[in-house]
This record gives structure tokens, C-alpha cells and sequence, in this order.
């Protein structure tokens, strides 16, 4: 299973991802041992978590949830269509999170993690035009859920 | 020579015979350029340089299709329902085939107009008549979905449309067919053979909302009674006017093939439509009682509305001075066109055998200068020299239609001869003909009928196919060709085949479209009454003997996807949200037994499927659009019981709980 991420990760011939495929393959391992440090692809590279939560942020990212996202997705650690987001704070970097809310298509096709993933859900994550704050509200609305304070 | 003649004569028979055979294989002659494949050819993933947007004919739709290589990119449902979308059969697009005569679900479209700024294509909307019922309809070029349609009232057979001011101010509409109108402006119970006593013809100007697009009915001007073919609005200088080609001014009401072929010429009509807006604004217009449908479709509630209206202002053409004159036009004109500089109208006589251009300058001064032949019901008709720039002498049989390129050259078609003829509008001399394969109609030059024509082809749209594609039985495809018009000589490059019977086309840059072109519906913006944003809204919910569902749909399941607790004799209204926002992801709804059509949601939007069980039992329903690995588990059931079961209403999805024995 791992070999064949592996490959299909480099299979494009992009001698520019080598390393980053390296990497996340890496990762895919790390994962399983919430040891995470991809932050996947796409513009979020340093995304400030701030304590305590906030409010307005979280009761926007639960609008968008119902709208957006909870048709897949359950709050709990059941995987419906896509993962249970229960605990998938501490399982992603918060950049990893806000990328692929934004640039699915991309990472399905590059990312090792999400392309692992998809392996196991078989729908791909569909692009559901969040908007950079929207994301960021998301992110705000699951360390929620996840009793981050 | 004996001896010599009848070897010659034997190689000639040889020859005949194998060119009869080799005909005969082969179909029709190709007739295309050597190079024509590389010049149509267009890589695949690549895109068109322009499109081409092609009336439907008797399909009653729109096309579209990219031009250099004719492929067939899209049909915009307009005055014809579409099962394959629910258009005409979903609840929220039945008030847009809505009529005086109630629901009329096909109609014969034939003339686009593409919208104008400055007299140049803006690739904002395209309006298309509807020629059988009258009516216009309007399609926004950022959806390729009709917007709007207006019926025309005191009109029957609306050919003469929808043609276009050069800043969009108005459409026209002029009734191809006149018919009895009295002063109450109803249709009275008559003899037909009272044509000229009581027969009326009227054209309508149908404003445009300069930002929305919006159509009225801005007014209608009342005519002596024959036919009103085709029209042209004017540019730059002449851009006050419209010309309309009239025939049958011999006023006959039977067997027009012959009885409106009489006289040596009927008419093209100017009209000054600058000059009847300011009578119109003055209050000169005489209010008179219609009755006539308007339908607008809303983006954001993704539903359309049919209003009927009520009153017309009416201008009688013979009573004001200055709006209507005629021009004599040999042999019942069909085509009428104004050449880029505004300054050339061109009428095409079907049985002519030249083609007049009539000068815009010259008519001005024969109307100063009252130069009349004498008037027709009170109006007044030009001397034809006194308007005329000149005569096209000899340039084929049956010319129907002109368009133009940027260099001062006209192509006219000509169905008789078969045939397109260029020629120069300045010194009226032909410089080219080439075939067409068969008996070409209209013709499209992108940009041709603007003041900025974009020239580099010309597209025939032919009335006949005969051999020229595989035979699928007496029904044969019908067809365009596209001939490039670079050079001096134009040359065939391509056939394809088209749906309907293609009437006028327009052709615009590919640029001037794709930009505004929108990618989905925002879910925030649905403002649908029945719309699930989320999953957390669907539910089902009884209200007498209706039922309504708020169903969720996304790859790939919809929510609820088991309902119970339908009786007989309960109407149900299926109302999907897509609740995708990624471009190309439409899901579809099919119930069995549904006695209307699927439903095709585009990301964001709501639709409604009404659904009248016929009988006990469960029901499965489905998406019809290929939309993930897994859409053939979206799916669900519905079950109906009988009319006096107890079963309540319930929904659910994902439970998957085993019932109790």
C-alpha cells in the first residue's frame, strides 16, 4: 500500500516533487502516529493558532459546516462519506487543514496524505468554494470540537 | 479522321463511365480546399476561436458550436421543453413556456441577434424569436440559459425578428402573417377573403434594459396589411432607422406562391424608430387593450414567473409624419441588410435576378426633397432611383441573405444557384462565387451584421443535406459549411451538421463569452423557497394532500434517500439542492414513473420534480449524472401506501436498521 502511494506519488515524473513525495510518504507513516508535520499544498504556510478560541469564528465555520461540509463529514470519529473530523486537529497541521479545504484538487493528486485518503474513501473531496476566511473559520469551528480551548 | 475519331470517342466513353462510377462511390464532390483540414483543425483540450451561436429552427432551441472546427458544444433549451434537463417540465421553468394561449412547449425559432455596445458585439445576451407563437427570448451568455421570453401580442408569426439597435435599445418583432384587427385590437370573426378591407400588420419594438437586459414592450406601430419578412437596424449614421423587407403588398390571402408574385416590386420599409420613441414619450401613442405573457427567470431563486400584461401603446404609421416611408424592391425582398458603415442596405428579391443596394444618404434627400412615387395606404413610397446606389447585375438566382466583412465586401447567398457570391458594395462588382452543398439559407460572417465585422469565414446554412453524410433513412441531418474568406477566393474547409434546420447565426469571439461565462451557483446566494443548504434542512413534510421533500444531493448521496408515509392520491414535490460548488458537477433526479422528465441540478441550485404516484409499493429513485466512483449507490426509495394506511411520514439517511418481525 505504501509502495504504491509511493510510486504513484513520483509516477508523474515531476523530478521538482521528488523530494516533497519523499516526504510525504514520510508523513503518511507519521500519521497514523499523530507525529504530522505536512502542511500540504497550497497557500497557508504559517497559520497562527491563538488561545482562546474564538466565538464568532467558531459559530461561522458551524454555518458553513452545515452548508458545506456535513453532508460527509460527522463531527464524531465515524467516517460517513469522508473521515469524522473528531480529533482531526491534532492529526493535521492547521495549514494541512485550511490548504485542502481550498485546494483539493491539487492535493488529491500530489499530496501523499490526501491521496491516501482518498484510496480509503473513494470520493474525491470536492472543491466547495470556501473562501480563505472561510476555511480559517472551519479550522476555528473543529479545534472546537475537538475541546481545544 | 474517322480513324482517329473513334478511338477519341472510345477514351471519352471510357472516361464518362469512370467518373459516373467513381461518382457514384465516392457521393457527392467534396468541393473543399487542400489545406482545409490543418485550418479547421483544433487540438484536442484546445479551444475555438469563436462561437457560433445557431438558431434551432422547428427544434424551437439554441446551439452552439465552435468555430473553426463545427463541434457541437451545447443546446440551449429556449422555446422547446427538454426532458433532458426538466426545462419546461420542473416546476420552477413551466411559467417560462407560458403563453396567452396557456402552455405552448415548441415553437419554430430562426433569427439570432447577439447584444450590441457602440454598434459591436458586448457577448452579453442573445435574443432569438420565436416565430410560430410570437415571441422573443433572451439568453444571458454567462449561463447559456434563457432568461426571459415576451410573447408579442397583435402579431401572428413573428419571422420579422428579433433584430437589434446598435446599443441594444430595442429588438424588433414584425408579424410575418397580417390578419383582421379592429379598433378594440382583437382578432374579429371575418372572412378571410376580406384581406384588404381588414387585415393589419403591426412591428413592435421591444425595449432592453440597458444593466439587467430586462424586455418590454415598448410599442408597436400599426401598418397596412401584407407581409413583414426581415429587418435591420441601421448603424452609426443610419442608427435611428430600422429596415424591414415586406412582400405579398398585392395583399393576397390565398396561394401567395403565385398571387404575391405579381407585381414587379413590393417593398423595404424604414422605419424611424428615434422619431416614434419621441412621439411614444410625448404621449402620442394610443393605449390599446392585449394580452400577452412575460416570463422572467430568477437566478437566485432558480424559478421562473409568467406575468400576463395587458396593454400595448399603438403609433398609427399614417398618421404622424416622418416615421414610415417605403423603398420599391424588386420581387418579394426576403433578406435585408445594412452594410458595417450604416450607409448600404441590401435587399435580396427572391425571384430577382440583381440585387439592389439602396444608399441611406440618398434617401434621406428623396425624403427632403419628397421625392414619391405616390403612397400606400397613406404612406409614403420612394422613387426607386432616387434611392438607389446601384444594381449587382448577374449575380446568381435567388439571393436570400447578405453579410459583410471589414474590407467593403458583401457575401450574399443565393438558394436557387446554390451558391455564396462575394462581391464589393462600392463599385456593386462580383468578385467570387463558390458552392454550397445544398441550397444554402442563411449566412453568418463573425461579426458580420455589426459595425466591426471579424471577418475569416463564412458560414453557410444549407436547406438541403441530400449526400453529403452517411444516410440515416429519409431524415438526414441538416447542415453548415464553413469556408474561409481570408483570401481573395473564399474556400470550402468543413461540414458539420447541425440540429434543427439552422435559420441566422452569429459568430463572436470566443473572448468576448468566456470570461463572464459563471462556473456554478453560489449555495449563500440560493434564495430558492425550497431550498436544503445543508443537510440539516432536508425533511419531508405534509400539507394536506401534498407532500414536499427538501432533498440534499452531493457525491454521492441524497439526504433523505428513504421516505415513507406517501398515501395515494398525495401529489409529492421533490425539491433538490446540489449541494456541490465545484464546476461540473451536476447531479440528476429520476423517480420511476415519473409522467414529466428528470431533473439536472447544476452545483447550487434547486429543482423541483412533481410526482403523482399511480400505484401501491416502493419506489427507487436515482442520479442520472455520472457523478462520482460511487453514483450508482446514489440512490434511495420511496414507499407509497395505500390511500387509508396509517404509515407516517418519515424520513432518513444512513439509518439501515433492519425492521422487527
Amino acid at each position: 500500500m505504501l509502495a504504491l502511494i509511493f510510486l504513484g506519488a513520483c509516477g508523474d515524473g515531476n523530478p521538482n516533487e521528488e523530494g516533497t513525495s519523499n516526504q510525504s510518504n514520510a508523513e503518511v507513516n507519521a500519521a497514523e502516529s499523530k507525529t504530522a508535520d505536512d502542511k500540504g499544498l497550497g497557500k497557508f504556510t504559517n497559520v497562527e493558532l491563538t488561545h482562546p478560541l474564538d466565538l464568532k469564528m467558531i459559530d461561522a465555520g458551524k454555518l458553513i459546516y452545515d452548508v458545506k461540509c456535513g453532508s460527509c463529514h460527522r463531527l464524531s470519529k465515524e467516517k460517513l462519506v469522508g473521515p469524522g473530523w473528531k480529533g482531526v486537529t491534532s492529526r493535521r497541521k492547521p495549514e494541512w487543514i485550511m490548504n485542502f479545504a481550498t485546494n483539493a484538487e491539487e492535493m488529491l493528486t500530489k499530496d501523499a496524505t490526501a491521496m491516501a485518503l482518498l484510496e480509503e474513501c473513494l470520493i474525491r473531496m470536492p472543491n466547495q468554494n470556501l473562501s480563505d476566511t472561510d476555511a480559517r473559520n472551519i479550522l476555528e469551528f473543529m479545534r472546537n470540537n475537538d475541546g481545544d480551548k | 479522321m474517322k480513324t482517329t475519331i473513334k478511338p477519341l470517342i472510345a477514351i471519352a466513353i471510357v472516361m464518362v463511365s469512370f467518373f459516373g462510377t467513381s461518382c457514384k462511390n465516392k457521393g457527392s464532390k467534396s468541393g473543399s480546399a487542400k489545406d482545409a483540414a490543418s485550418k479547421v483543425y483544433v487540438e484536442p483540450g484546445k479551444y475555438d476561436e469563436f462561437y457560433n451561436i445557431v438558431s434551432g429552427g422547428f427544434s424551437g432551441q439554441v446551439s452552439i458550436y465552435g468555430i473553426p472546427s463545427g463541434r457541437l458544444f451545447r443546446v440551449i433549451p429556449v422555446f422547446s421543453v427538454n426532458p433532458e434537463s426538466g426545462y419546461g417540465f420542473n416546476e420552477e421553468t413551466k411559467p417560462m413556456l407560458n403563453t396567452s394561449h396557456g402552455f405552448v412547449p415548441w415553437d419554430d425559432s430562426h433569427h439570432i441577434a447577439l447584444s450590441l455596445t457602440n454598434g459591436t458585439h458586448d457577448g452579453r445576451w442573445t435574443f432569438i424569436n420565436g416565430n410560430n407563437t410570437p415571441r422573443i427570448a433572451r439568453i444571458d451568455m454567462k449561463t447559456f440559459r434563457t432568461a426571459e421570453i415576451i410573447e408579442i401580442p397583435n402579431s401572428s408569426g413573428n419571422h420579422s425578428s428579433p433584430f437589434i439597435t446598435q446599443n441594444s435599445e430595442y429588438v424588433v418583432a414584425g408579424t410575418r402573417f397580417s390578419y383582421p384587427m379592429d379598433d378594440d385590437n382583437s382578432n374579429p370573426d371575418v372572412p378571410i377573403n376580406t384581406y384588404k378591407q381588414n387585415f393589419k400588420g403591426t412591428v413592435s419594438f421591444i425595449s432592453i434594459d440597458p444593466k439587467a437586459g430586462t424586455m418590454g414592450l415598448g410599442f408597436q406601430l400599426l401598418l397596412p396589411g401584407f407581409n413583414f419578412d426581415l429587418a435591420r437596424a441601421g448603424k452609426k449614421a443610419s442608427g435611428d432607422w430600422v429596415f424591414f423587407s415586406c412582400y405579398n403588398t398585392e395583399q393576397a390571402n390565398t396561394l401567395l406562391e403565385v398571387n404575391a408574385s405579381q407585381k414587379d416590386k413590393d417593398f423595404i420599409m424604414a422605419v424611424n424608430w428615434k422619431k416614434c420613441e419621441e412621439l411614444v414619450k410625448a404621449g402620442k401613442g394610443t393605449k390599446k387593450k392585449v394580452k400577452y405573457a412575460h416570463n422572467t427567470y430568477n437566478e437566485e431563486t432558480h424559478s421562473a414567473k409568467s406575468e400576463i400584461l395587458t396593454d400595448v401603446t399603438m403609433l398609427d404609421s399614417k398618421q404622424f409624419e416622418g416615421l414610415v416611408y417605403f423603398m420599391p424592391c424588386p420581387k418579394s425582398p426576403h433578406g435585408c441588410d445594412v452594410d458595417p458603415t450604416g450607409q448600404y442596405i441590401v435587399g435580396s428579391g427572391k425571384l430577382a435576378a440583381i440585387i439592389p443596394v439602396f444608399s441611406f444618404d440618398k434617401m434621406l434627400k428623396a425624403i427632403a426633397a419628397k421625392t414619391f412615387e405616390g403612397n400606400f395606404e397613406g404612406i409614403p413610397v420612394l422613387k426607386y432611383d432616387a434611392v438607389l446606389h446601384g444594381e449587382v447585375k448577374k449575380p446568381g438566382l435567388g439571393p436570400l441573405h447578405t453579410e459583410f466583412d471589414d474590407k467593403g465586401n458583401a457575401y450574399t447567398s443565393f438558394f436557387v444557384s446554390s451558391e455564396i457570391v462575394k462581391w464589393n458594395i462600392e463599385k456593386l462588382e462580383v468578385l467570387d462565387r463558390v458552392p454550397t452543398y445544398y441550397s444554402i439559407g442563411h449566412l453568418c460572417v463573425p461579426g458580420g451584421p455589426t459595425t466591426k465585422p471579424w471577418g475569416k469565414y463564412v458560414i453557410a446554412y444549407n436547406k438541403i443535406t441530400k449526400d453529403r453524410y452517411l444516410p440515416t433513412g429519409p431524415e438526414l441531418t441538416q447542415s453548415a459549411q464553413l469556408y474561409s474568406i481570408d483570401g481573395d477566393k473564399m474556400k470550402l474547409l468543413l461540414d458539420f451538421p447541425t440540429i434543427g434546420e439552422p435559420h441566422y447565426a452569429e459568430a463572436i469571439p470566443a473572448e468576448l463569452i468566456v470570461k463572464n461565462s459563471i462556473k456554478m451557483f453560489k449555495i449563500e446566494d440560493n434564495k430558492h423557497p425550497y431550498a436544503a443548504k445543508g443537510e440539516g434542512m432536508a425533511k419531508v413534510e405534509r400539507k394536506g394532500k401534498e407532500v414536499h421533500v427538501w432533498m440534499t444531493s452531493i457525491r454521492s448521496h441524497f439526504t433523505p434517500d428513504n421516505i415513507e408515509g406517501i398515501k395515494m392520491g398525495d401529489v409529492v414535490y421533490f425539491h433538490i439542492t446540489n449541494l456541490e460548488q465545484d464546476w461540473d458537477v451536476p447531479h440528476g433526479f429520476a423517480i420511476k414513473g415519473a409522467n414529466n422528465a428528470e431533473l439536472l441540478i447544476m452545483p447550487g441550485e434547486t429543482a423541483t420534480l412533481k410526482w403523482t404516484p399511480d400505484r401501491v409499493g416502493v419506489f427507487p429513485m436515482y442520479c442520472t449524472d455520472f457523478c462520482s466512483a460511487l453514483h450508482q449507490e446514489m440512490q434511495g426509495y420511496v414507499r407509497v401506501s395505500p390511500a387509508s394506511s396509517t404509515v407516517p411520514i418519515s424520513f432518513s439517511t444512513g439509518t439501515n436498521t433492519a425492521a422487527k418481525n
